[in-house]
């Protein structure tokens, strides 16, 4: 029987290859992770914003005939004990034109909490056009007991925002860091 | 007896592998590297574990006979759906296909066992002690997982002591069908005999073989998933937490991009058996054979791009639902391929109607239903609908009962004579059919209508309306159930005590595993057979 099979040195190869392809795949899961970020970047899908640099945004062209509303919502996440609201909850806005809004926070427990809060825009279409110069959501907020901030935020809609997207919404999500 | 137009040598060292018959102690099944012991353990264990994913759907199914919260807690219900899910998936149906693939495929390619032997071993053993871990999570600290058993983050990151319990079972298991599927490709790629060119393979080989492709592709990808899970949980990753910049929908990526291509390793098997078996009693060979390989490749190949149609309702733009739900809706094409060639084999066949042939045709009927269910949820407006009720549940269970298990059912009665060299009693079986038919169908029917009236599911209480139905259903389970005990004394009797089989066992039966005596040698072709 052995001789009708065929040799050896195929079947290593052989079984070499279908080895290898299992470990391969294990790393394409975890490959699926970066593009998964790249992949909502590219397409502001997720509701993810853009950061942009001050000096890029004193550069945009401020568009005067065009009004967006800006709407700003919060969210607690289910650990902590947290106060957290936008200080103003609507806004009219020229695209091209930086403004600045404030986030207040405070900290009910009585022991010093991190605070990360995560952004997210609606409609997608429009977030690909939603930049930051400036947000309390790019790095983690220390707490004191009980202390409580306000946080700004300072952003720009960019001019190639879609026509009809006549209102935008940003919520923020404060999750307590462990 | 031997048969005279095979190649078999009188094998001198084959000795009974019949494991009622006399054997040299239970070392023999610890340390076999026979493809034919194997598979027995591979049936037997996935029998077992049939019983106990039965027994958690029996506490479901007793729990929602009535409305109202009555036999268990809630949170124990939450168990026993996730752990019935977990168990009949890679406890019950992938060791059942598993098993069948290491008994026949090679004595349908011609060859004396697996390539493997060792790992096959192996491959086996490691299942035991993964369900073993799983099951033994129901006496933990926190219970058993209850997140489901799709496993999505942040629910399933508050399963208490079993958590890591179920991810390493979950690695265990996926370990143990890689193994598995690369000795199947191995064995089908090295170890046919002379003549049996890839076209002229049994369909039962040829499924199996896309199959195995499909489980080396996707097993590592779930085993990535539950690792991130993992890690989040104990190691202070944010793969799937929000608050570390991730996002527990890319789980459902993920897991998805395993999940479905992992529910046609779940039936492709199973087209596979029932391939086999309707040709054997229409008495006319397999009407459309290349095709059957065509589209089973072509189901293949689609399962890779349909996942989203699991997740329409996580907030998809309108591109994407409209791309997975065209992509859905072509693996209709190909599955119709299928069924409109076992409709086209048994035309004008002169067909008789034994047990496997029963199994069969009832798959093909049954296993349709759940197909143009599936056609409905592949609907993306109406999905909104249907998302996470009864209705997705009728649904798939149409496709894995009166489906895949119904399919290895009948691949028990049209083998067992083979392997054991005794008839199972007839008239048993047909009953034990008819009675598996009605109660499958009483038991999921219903589903489909408090399905779309709104029932949601893995909920252990319901709105009073849903009363009558959820009553139907539960009393068609209890019958189900039931009936399977049946088929355990069937197989049972069969062995100890049934007429002896011939070799040819069906007289419409084609292929080189009935050129074998009843039952066959313990290495099954010592000398290959040329096949013309």
């Amino acid at each position: 029987m052995s001789n009708k099979t065929q040799p050896q040195r195929s079947m290593r190869s052989l079984l070499t290859k279908l080895f290898l392809f299992p470990i391969m795949m294990f790393g394409f899961g975890y490959l699926m992770v970066p593009l998964y970020d790249i992949f909502c970047d590219v397409t502001g899908l997720n509701g993810k914003t853009g950061a942009i640099s001050e000096a890029k945004a004193s550069q945009m062209v401020v568009n005067t005939e065009r009004e967006i509303k800006i709407q700003f919502t919060s969210n607690i996440n289910q650990n902590g004990s947290w106060e957290f609201r936008p200080a103003q909850s609507i806004m009219t806005v020229h695209p091209g034109k930086p403004y600045t809004t404030m986030f207040y926070a405070r900290n009910k427990l009585n022991e010093a909490v991190t605070s990360q809060s995560i952004p997210s825009v609606t409609p997608n279409k429009a977030a690909a056009h939603f930049d930051k110069m400036e947000c309390f959501c790019f790095t983690e907020q220390k707490f004191a007991a009980l202390e409580e901030r306000e946080m700004p935020v300072t952003f720009v809609v960019g001019t190639a925002v879609p026509e009809e997207v006549d209102t935008i919404t940003l919520a923020y999500t404060l999750f307590t860091k462990e | 007896m031997a048969t005279s137009t095979t190649e078999i040598e009188a094998d001198i060292h084959a000795h009974d592998d019949h494991h009622h018959g006399p054997e040299p102690g239970l070392m023999r099944w610890v340390k076999t590297t026979n493809h034919k012991d194997i598979g027995y353990l591979y049936l037997w264990f996935a029998f077992s574990m049939l019983l106990i994913g039965g027994a958690m759907a029996m506490v479901i199914r007793l729990e929602l006979l009535m409305p109202g919260l009555q036999y268990v807690e809630p949170q124990f219900f939450n168990q026993m759906t996730t752990m019935h899910g977990l168990i009949m998936v890679f406890g019950a149906i992938m060791p059942a296909f598993v098993g069948l693939a290491n008994i026949m495929i090679p004595p349908m390619i011609g060859g004396p066992d697996m390539a493997l032997p060792r790992m096959n071993n192996w491959s086996f053993w490691i299942l035991p002690f993964a369900s073993i871990m799983l099951i033994s999570t129901l006496f933990v600290d926190g219970g058993a997982p209850a997140g489901g058993w799709t496993m999505y983050p942040p629910l399933v990151l508050q399963t208490g002591a079993a958590f890591p319990m179920l991810i390493f079972a979950v690695h265990l298991l996926g370990i143990s069908s890689i193994m598995g599927s690369i000795n199947i490709i191995a064995t089908i790629m090295n170890m046919r005999a002379p003549g049996m060119t890839y076209m002229k393979m049994p369909l039962f080989v040829w499924t199996w073989f896309i199959t195995a492709y499909l489980l080396i592709a996707t097993m590592p990808v779930l085993a990535g998933a539950v690792t991130m899970l993992l890690t989040d949980k104990y190691f202070a990753t944010s793969f799937f937490s929000a608050a570390g910049g991730g996002d527990p929908v890319m789980f459902q990526h993920i897991f998805w991009f395993f999940g479905h291509p992992e529910v046609y390793i779940l039936i492709l098997p199973a087209f596979g058996i029932v391939s086999q078996i309707i040709p054997t009693f229409a008495r006319k060979p397999l009407f459309g054979y290349s095709s059957m390989v065509y589209a089973t490749a072509s189901i293949a190949f689609l399962s890779f791009i349909v996942w989203a149609h699991h997740m329409f309702t996580v907030g998809l733009p309108v591109s994407a639902e409209l791309f997975f739900m065209f992509a859905t809706m072509l693996i209709a094409v190909p599955t119709g391929v299928k069924v409109f060639n076992w409709v086209s084999t048994m035309w004008k066949g002169s067909m008789t109607f034994e047990t496997p042939m029963l199994f069969s045709i009832g798959f093909v009927i049954m296993f349709t239903i759940g197909g143009f269910s599936g056609l409905m949820l592949a609907l993306t407006p109406v999905d909104f609908q249907y998302h996470d009720t009864y209705f997705v549940v009728a649904h798939f269970h149409y496709v894995l009962v009166p489906g895949a298990i119904f399919s290895v059912m009948a691949a028990a009665y049209y083998w067992l004579p083979k392997w054991t060299g005794h008839m199972y009693d007839e008239k048993l079986g047909k009953f034990h059919f008819w009675m598996s038919t009605i109660f499958v169908n009483v038991l999921f029917f219903p589903q489909h209508f408090v399905g779309l009236a709104g029932m949601p599911r893995r909920i252990p209480d319901y709105a009073v309306q849903f009363a009558d139905f959820n009553a139907i259903s539960s009393i068609g389970a209890f019958g189900f159930g039931l009936s399977q005990v049946l088929f355990a004394y069937i197989m049972i009797k069969a062995v100890r005590s049934g007429k002896k089989a011939t070799d040819q066992v069906w007289d419409g039966a084609e292929g080189l595993e009935w050129t074998l005596s009843s039952p066959p040698p313990y290495h099954s072709f010592s000398t290959q057979p040329i096949v013309k």
